[in-house]
């Protein structure tokens, strides 16, 4: 396209590496010119994301081309005979993620200019959503496992300091923590994934391994003794327990809400749009190692399901905005983690996108009204919003309609695509799976449509002084919502033939014949008019539907009739209050008996055995015995001659016994 | 020049140290300035080692061997390959840091304290270079008198128990080493050469026996799980350049003493106790970690930790494979930068405060955020995210041991958990927070001073990380060669 033409005079390894660089340089701007910069330090990393995102554009008009790009830019480390560069590795679906990334990424950067106007930590928020935006960009364009995790753990620590934000807040500090331990613990799995591939591939360039995965086909190893495991399934389900965590996949998914401590734009960008779904990029890059361990992508298609319904009814009983699209978060995450299970992989890269547009939407959306409300973030203080903030009314409509999967918004088509995928799907459990998914597109539109009613809808129950101050956003944080309302609205029909059928992802991505499934769709494709024609005649339409209606029968006329019901459910409420009680078992089993054996180890182990027994013991032995000693030394000569005497008739009589 | 810079390298700080003891107590200012310039010329004088550092050879460079005491064919020996030189560049440069950072803090008998350090460099460098069974040996007892000293004369309440323990323990472990020496100087024909200790030829049970006598000495020092009990006291006891010397050098030494003397003089016996030595470093990672989850002294828990990132060390070690031990040595350099830093930025805070204790504070970023992002930099070393140096060394050890067999990657690897456990609910409980003591709410950010020596190592940390390729260059060569040395049995046939 012409406005890319002039990139053309300048190296391709250049123009790749501005894209993770200019953002970094805009966060190194701000964070050490932030004490002078103040509330100018939003330039640099504008600007920064702003080139990224331009190039990121031209990146993706080349791949629509078929010019692709794989290198090096320099060596790491050479571990033994191995060298391990960082580089990258450019194709359409490295090229589709950039723009998504940097799309949101710019969204949210022009957003913040108004959200965290007047916080005292303005250019250090820059300065880390920048640096967000570098370590995503490295993990996405990663050409080997090292950089990858690079990138993986990076956007964790970003994510981290996010969270922990405001950081004289107890709560947000807690929310840290927790997100960190609970990342690394699928790092941890994602590490030895590493460590295996290292073992069996004698690599970690993608390339090299790929080549390698189809001699690896048959080989067993026994990781407990007796047992043979698949290798491939072995490396897929470490590689997964990583996406667990970062995905935040049942069980690994604690951390995510509690994330919600943190400022809503990064809530946005990082909890819902781009570092969640890393896990979904990684397994769909990883997409020739899956396909070979029908296991693996059983164990992935069960557990996104799971999240998928699961992680949805939680969303029902939650009240604070945020949680409530961050429980929503968790459920849309279980889809696209479903499709990657059923091996449509373009489908979940598909939803990704379509997600990452309306979630982001929703998110910034919320923020706009939290902001409005004095940051309030209890829907029941709200309602009635509509008339004081109409764009962000509109814009939070649209995004709700296309969580929702209601036609013709973007997420009715990635969302049906997965189902419909699962459904082919003939993994065992796929059948059980469809199910859940299908039932999951009624919670969403209900816990959806709950909170944009009693957001916008019905009387205002907030104080009057709040009431009276009602005021739509300003630009910086109206535009934003626009620019994401776009593409939440078009996306879907637009893109749903070459992204999520995959056409425009093949050169990335490998699927085995017996697990085809969007194949299999892809071979009755009519074009999108068709398939949304034919959704409109299935269930998942219906069941959204029908969950709009109850939420408006519920919380926009019959406001009385929800606590009626959660009285006569109230064990279901309970259960779904407590979260199904992952949070529990966590602090009282696990966070307590780590402490509990750090003490004793420390108390026990350290202090009585070793340094009590063994150490002290040893000095208080030696100083008992010398004590007991002294006593034979008198110091009188004739104790010590009688001594003598008695010890040289035992020695004569000795050499005369026994040796005479 | 060239010919002995090793031997400026050992002896330009001792006789600088004698020179700024010489000055005396009452001109303080001289002695700083003194010390200062002693430790920046002892750099400057190691800086060829590494330029001039070939690496294609597993030879000792920049050799110096006079004869020393001829009646018992003891040498002056010297040298330095791949294993050893980074550790005498990390001797050198960080004594120059000590001294920058000692430069306020320590007002009483300033000479004589930083005399001590200069003295102990020289002799520590002295370790890393010897090749003289004898020399190394004067230059591994002398270099613990200084350590005692600083500990026993400028540390804090406990400082005797902490000294004696301190001193007991290495010491005890060190006289066996002697005698293994001695076993091996009559058993080589009468030599003190500790390369041809590594070509003579020895039986199983005599290996097992040196191995033994080797171990107790360097286990001490490393310190491995259960010979560990005095360092948490004796970092807790010392003041902050102490402690920074401790966990940055002279914990290596029993590393170094495991690569350079255990591994390839008894190699049968490595292989045969090596079971021994991984469960012993699997402990350290996994016990001792949770330890250090739940200490309340700040310094107690970095010293925990250390151990801990040891354990990674001999583990590396004893898996016998080319990637893990090159993990190994640069974790052990990685550990000298960020432990260092570590102590250096509770040195900072108990400046200020007098306090170690993790709960007299909370909300210190509040009032010294620089100081603050640059102990995130170093916490986020301590817990090895990738693009700082604390990833490197971990990320080749477990790579390297899963090769050897999975379950020791497995365990090791919940190093990645229990380490971000303890460093980040450190840092989330005194540094993060809203101020509840009115004394953090006092506190002054970094000087000029702090700031230059915290952001010196923080460049260090991000660039071992970002590319650790130039300082596993150096290491290449030798390790393969230290590899294929210990894959060859030295049991006569």
């Amino acid at each position: 396209m012409w406005v890319f033409d002039w990139l053309n005079a300048f190296p391709p390894l250049l123009v790749y590496l501005i894209i993770p660089l200019a953002p970094l340089a805009g966060s190194l701007v701000a964070g050490f010119g932030g004490w002078k910069l103040q509330e100018q330090a939003h330039w640099a990393p504008l600007t920064g994301v702003a080139v990224s995102f331009y190039l990121a554009l031209a990146v993706l008009f080349q791949t629509l081309h078929g010019v692709d790009f794989y290198g090096n830019i320099y060596i790491w480390a050479v571990l033994g005979h191995l060298q391990v560069p960082i580089g990258f590795d450019v194709d359409s679906l490295t090229a589709l993620m950039l723009v998504v990334v940097t799309f949101v990424s710019l969204c949210v950067h022009l957003y913040t200019i108004g959200y965290m106007h007047g916080d005292p930590g303005y250019a250090r928020f820059f300065s880390y959503i920048s640096l967000f935006t570098f370590s995503m960009i490295m993990l996405v364009m990663s050409n080997n496992f090292l950089q990858l995790f690079f990138g993986w753990e990076a956007v964790g620590l970003v994510s981290y300091l996010l969270i922990g934000f405001w950081f004289q807040r107890e709560s947000a500090n807690v929310a840290a923590l927790k997100a960190f331990i609970v990342n690394r613990v699928g790092d941890f799995g994602f590490l030895i994934g590493i460590a295996a591939i290292y073992h069996y591939c004698g690599s970690l360039d993608y390339r090299t391994v790929f080549a390698m995965v189809p001699h690896l086909v048959g080989q067993t190893v026994e990781i407990i003794p007796g047992h043979p495991w698949n290798v491939l399934t072995w490396i897929a389900l470490l590689l997964f327990i990583g996406a667990m965590g970062k995905s935040a996949q049942v069980p690994l998914h604690v951390w995510l809400p509690e994330s919600m401590e943190g400022p809503t734009p990064i809530s946005a960008l990082i909890h819902a749009a781009t570092m969640v779904t890393a896990g979904i990029f990684m397994v769909a890059r990883m997409s020739p190692i899956y396909e070979q361990s029908a296991t693996a992508l059983t164990v992935i298609l069960l557990i996104g399901s799971i999240t998928a319904l699961f992680m949805g009814l939680i969303g029902l009983v939650q009240n604070d905005i945020k949680r409530i699209i961050a429980y929503s978060t968790l459920s849309q995450l279980g889809y696209m983690t479903a499709a990657l299970g059923a091996s449509a992989f373009s489908a979940a890269i598909f939803h990704l996108m379509t997600h990452a547009f309306f979630k982001a939407l929703l998110f910034l959306a919320a923020g706009s009204v939290i902001h409005a409300m004095a940051n309030e973030q209890d829907i029941r203080k709200m309602g009635g919003l509509r008339k004081a903030m109409p764009i962000t009314y509109i814009t939070f409509l649209i995004g709700g309609l296309a969580l929702s999967g209601i036609p013709p918004f973007a997420g009715f088509f990635s969302k049906d695509l997965i189902i419909e995928a699962v459904g082919i799907s003939t993994l065992p459990g796929a059948g059980w799976a469809e199910f859940i998914l299908v039932a999951g597109a009624f919670v969403t539109a209900l816990y959806t449509f709950r909170m944009f009613f009693m957001v916008f809808h019905g009387k205002p129950r907030m104080d009057p002084y709040i009431r009276d101050h009602l005021h739509e956003s300003p630009w910086v944080i109206t535009v934003p919502l626009i620019a994401l309302a776009i593409p939440a609205v078009y996306a879907g029909w637009a893109y749903i033939g070459p992204v999520g059928l995959g056409h425009f992802l093949d050169s990335s991505l490998v699927i085995a014949p017996q697990f085809n499934t969007i194949g299999e769709i892809a071979a009755h494709w009519q074009g999108a008019g068709v398939f949304l024609v034919h959704g409109l005649e299935a269930w998942p339409f219906w069941l959204a539907v029908a969950g709009i209606v109850c939420a408006a029968y519920f919380y926009a006329w019959n406001t009385g009739l929800p606590e009626w019901l959660s009285r006569i459910l109230s064990p279901a409420a309970w259960l779904l209050e407590s979260k199904y009680g992952f949070d529990t078992f966590n602090n009282t089993v696990l966070v307590r008996g780590v402490i509990q054996f750090g003490r004793l180890f420390w108390h026990v182990g350290d202090e009585k055995l070793i340094d009590g027994l063994m150490v002290n013991g040893t000095a208080f032995g030696i100083g008992k015995l010398a004590l007991s000693w002294r006593k034979v030394q008198t110091g009188y000569i004739y104790h010590y001659a009688f001594a003598m005497i008695i010890g040289l008739i035992l020695f004569m009589t000795y050499f005369v016994i026994w040796k005479g | 020049m060239n010919a002995s810079l090793l031997s400026y390298s050992i002896w330009i700080p001792i006789v600088g140290g004698l020179l700024v003891l010489a000055v005396g107590d009452r001109r303080a200012a001289l002695a700083r300035w003194l010390a200062l310039i002693v430790s920046l010329l002892a750099f400057a004088v190691t800086i060829p080692l590494y330029t001039g550092f070939d690496t294609h050879t597993a030879a000792m460079q920049f050799s110096e061997r006079v004869s020393w005491i001829p009646s018992l064919n003891i040498y002056y020996h010297l040298g330095v390959d791949g294993i050893s030189l980074w550790f005498i560049l990390l001797t050198s440069f960080l004594t120059v840091l000590v001294v920058i950072s000692s430069w306020r803090n320590v007002q009483t008998r300033v000479a004589q304290f930083m005399a001590a350090f200069l003295i102990m460099e020289g002799m520590m460098i002295g370790v890393f270079c010897a090749l003289d069974a004898i020399l190394f040996y004067v230059f591994w007892e002398a270099m613990l008198i200084p350590m005692f000293l600083i500990i026993g004369v400028w540390g804090g309440r406990r400082r005797v128990y902490a000294t004696i323990k301190f001193f007991l323990y290495t010491f005890l472990g060190s006289v066996l080493m002697l005698v293994a020496l001695l076993y091996l100087y009559f058993h080589s024909g009468n030599s003190f050469d500790l390369l041809v200790y590594q070509h003579t030829p020895l039986g199983m049970t005599a290996q097992i026996l040196i191995f033994i006598a080797f171990f107790v000495a360097f286990a001490v020092k490393i310190p491995m799980w259960p010979v560990h009990t005095w360092l948490p006291d004796a970092h807790v006891e010392a003041p902050t350049a102490g402690s920074v010397v401790l966990a940055a050098i002279m914990l290596k030494m029993g590393a170094y003493g495991f690569l350079r003397l255990s591994l390839p003089i008894v190699p049968d016996a490595s292989h045969k106790l090596a079971w021994l030595m991984i469960l012993l470093s699997l402990i350290a990672i996994i016990y001792v970690a949770l330890v250090a989850i739940v200490q309340e002294d700040m310094k107690k828990l970095v010293a925990y930790s250390s151990i801990a990132h040891m354990g990674f060390v001999t583990l590396g070690f004893f898996v016998f494979d080319s990637v893990a031990i090159e993990g190994s040595i640069i974790q052990m350099l990685s550990h000298g930068f960020i432990s260092a830093a570590m102590f250096l930025c509770i040195g900072v805070l108990y400046d200020r405060m007098h306090t170690r204790n993790i709960k007299a504070y909370g909300g210190v970023a509040n009032v010294m955020p620089i100081f603050a992002a640059l102990m995130m930099l170093f916490a986020m070393g301590n817990v090895g995210l990738p693009g700082t140096s604390g990833f490197v060394g971990e990320f080749m050890v477990v790579l390297g041991t899963y090769q050897v067999n999975p379950w020791y990657a497995i365990l090791a690897a919940t190093g990645l958990i229990t380490g971000a456990s303890y460093t980040l609910w450190l840092f989330k409980r005194a540094i993060f927070g809203g101020i509840v003591h009115p004394e953090v709410a006092a506190l002054k950010d970094l000087d000029a001073r702090e700031m230059l020596v915290l952001g010196t190592l923080a460049a260090f940390t991000l660039l071992l990380g970002v590319w650790p390729a130039p300082f596993l260059d150096i290491v290449h060569t030798s390790v393969q060669h230290l590899v294929a040395q210990i894959a060859v049995s030295k049991i006569p046939a």
